[in-house]
């Protein structure tokens, strides 16, 4: 009995370490793909249905995301000025700001591809980026798409998204840090709350 | 080179470049925006702008064309810019790149049906996006003051000096006749607006302030683009290390990033000692 109980055990601890060992660009490309997978097939997604985006992004895309490295680097040397308290409110409503953006982008989707550029993992490497490029089906031009991803215990996680070169988290570095200068931490945490409360107001009305 | 502004428009600019100096003396606080006040009021302006006029007119124009044609007119003046992509290529010391340019254009101009269809790039020939101001963030010239430019938008006056290069050397600034000419620029002025379009939305959905939004956004995708794609992360002003693992290829590639070299007491160009590192 005990070796069984000993069998079973690390037959659930080895699986567990394969679900920690998925290779960053093998995540990206799975949901990537799954994604797309649904939002082609959804007529009100691609008809700007956002609460359905946002459903789609929450389910699929946020586990993999790592909100309260994104929220810091977003702060830079702000976040340690923080209260613990402050530091949550700040995660959740940058949270609630970058699902908007990101469920907002894929109700433009218009049949792009994704070409997912060559990767290789150097041994020993816990902070990579995961190259991929929008094609455009028709006129535009394509768009490179990087994920950065860090190693954690719960394996990899992405903590920013390089849009043509523009990063979605530091883009907000600056805005958070005047805003901080002028009205301090709360007035950063009521900026985004009002920010996110007119994005809700938004997509009540469609 | 002549450029091919008119006068009237010079001393325009003339006018704005020195309203800017004198609001740059109000309004300060980012070093990378010293006259964040001007750029303000002309960000706005062309916001107007865009909203009265050129957004309805891409709308329409989107709407009407279809999108192949669409595509046929991106790719026509996509055709005629890789000359000058080559030509800042070359001036880069990146030859091959230069090279592939040149076949570009060839290959486009003749195969492609005088560049309506993008055959180069389905042959594995890759598309590149440059122009003076890389050139000179290339050289190693730092961005100088961000500076928001009427029509234009967004440049640093690095990439002011660049732009009027790019227009002076642009072959469509150079069509004869002129009517020709003036509808070249329109319908490629209107065709890139159509194909930022759908950007829009997302931006509006992202901002909490649209001008600090697109000034930051310029100033990484340009960072960016002078390092091809490969620019190394921008440092963490934040101190906690221990948190985050230490990122190796930025320490090496480059310690300080080429957008953060702006003297907040010099808005001109700042000649930087160490150029952008050639991967």
């Amino acid at each position: 009995m005990k070796l069984l109980l000993a069998f079973v055990s690390s037959l659930l601890i080895s699986s567990t370490v394969m679900a920690q060992e998925v290779a960053p660009d093998v995540l990206v490309k799975t949901v990537t793909n799954e994604v797309l997978d649904i939002v082609r097939k959804d007529k009100d997604i691609q008809s700007g249905n956002t609460k359905k985006a946002i459903d789609l992004v929450e389910s699929k895309v946020l586990p993999n995301f790592n909100f309260t490295r994104m929220t810091q680097l977003a702060m830079a040397r702000d976040w340690r000025q923080a209260s613990a308290a402050q530091q949550k409110i700040l995660t959740d409503e940058f949270h609630t700001l970058l699902v908007r953006t990101y469920a907002k982008a894929l109700t433009e989707y218009k049949n792009q591809t994704v070409e997912y550029k060559p990767f290789s993992l150097k041994a020993g490497e816990t902070d990579v980026r995961v190259r991929t490029e929008i094609k455009q089906s028709g006129a535009g031009k394509n768009i490179e798409l990087d994920y950065w991803l860090e190693k954690s215990a719960a394996g990899w996680k992405v903590y920013d998204i390089e849009v043509g070169g523009i990063s979605i988290v530091t883009n907000y570095r600056e805005s958070f840090a005047a805003e901080v200068r002028n009205s301090g931490i709360d007035g950063l945490i009521k900026l985004l709350q009002t920010k996110n409360k007119s994005g809700d107001a938004a997509s009540v009305k469609k | 080179m002549k450029t091919m502004l008119p006068v009237r428009v010079k001393s325009l600019a003339l006018a704005f470049a020195a309203a800017g100096l004198l609001a740059g003396c109000a309004t300060s606080g980012n070093p990378k925006d010293p006259i964040e006040g001007f750029n303000r009021a002309m960000f706005a302006f062309n916001e107007g702008l865009d909203s009265a006029i050129i957004k309805p007119v891409a709308t329409g124009y989107e709407a009407a064309l279809p999108s192949p044609v669409r595509t046929g007119v991106t790719n026509f003046f996509g055709n005629i810019a890789d000359l000058l992509i080559g030509v800042n290529n070359l001036l880069q010391g990146k030859g091959s790149e230069a090279v592939s340019d040149l076949g570009r254009v060839v290959i486009n101009s003749t195969v492609g049906l005088l560049g309506v269809f993008d055959i180069a790039s389905d042959a594995g020939l890759e598309k590149h996006a440059e122009d003076f101001g890389q050139t000179f963030g290339r050289w190693g010239v730092g961005n100088g003051a961000y500076v928001v430019i009427p029509v234009f938008g967004p440049r640093t006056a690095r990439d002011t000096v660049g732009l009027v290069l790019d227009v002076a050397a642009d072959p469509v600034t150079h069509v004869q006749p002129i009517a020709a000419r003036n509808v070249s620029l329109v319908l490629r002025a209107v065709n890139d607006r159509a194909n930022l379009l759908p950007a829009d939305k997302v931006i509006e959905e992202a901002a909490l302030d649209k001008y600090s939004y697109i000034r930051d956004a310029y100033l990484q995708r340009r960072r960016n683009q002078i390092f091809d794609g490969n620019a190394p992360r921008e440092p963490e002003a934040d101190a906690e290390q221990v948190e985050r693992p230490v990122m190796a290829e930025a320490a090496t590639v480059e310690p300080r990033a080429a957008a953060d070299t702006v003297a907040p007491d010099s808005p001109m160009l700042v000649a930087r000692t160490e150029t952008a590192e050639a991967k």
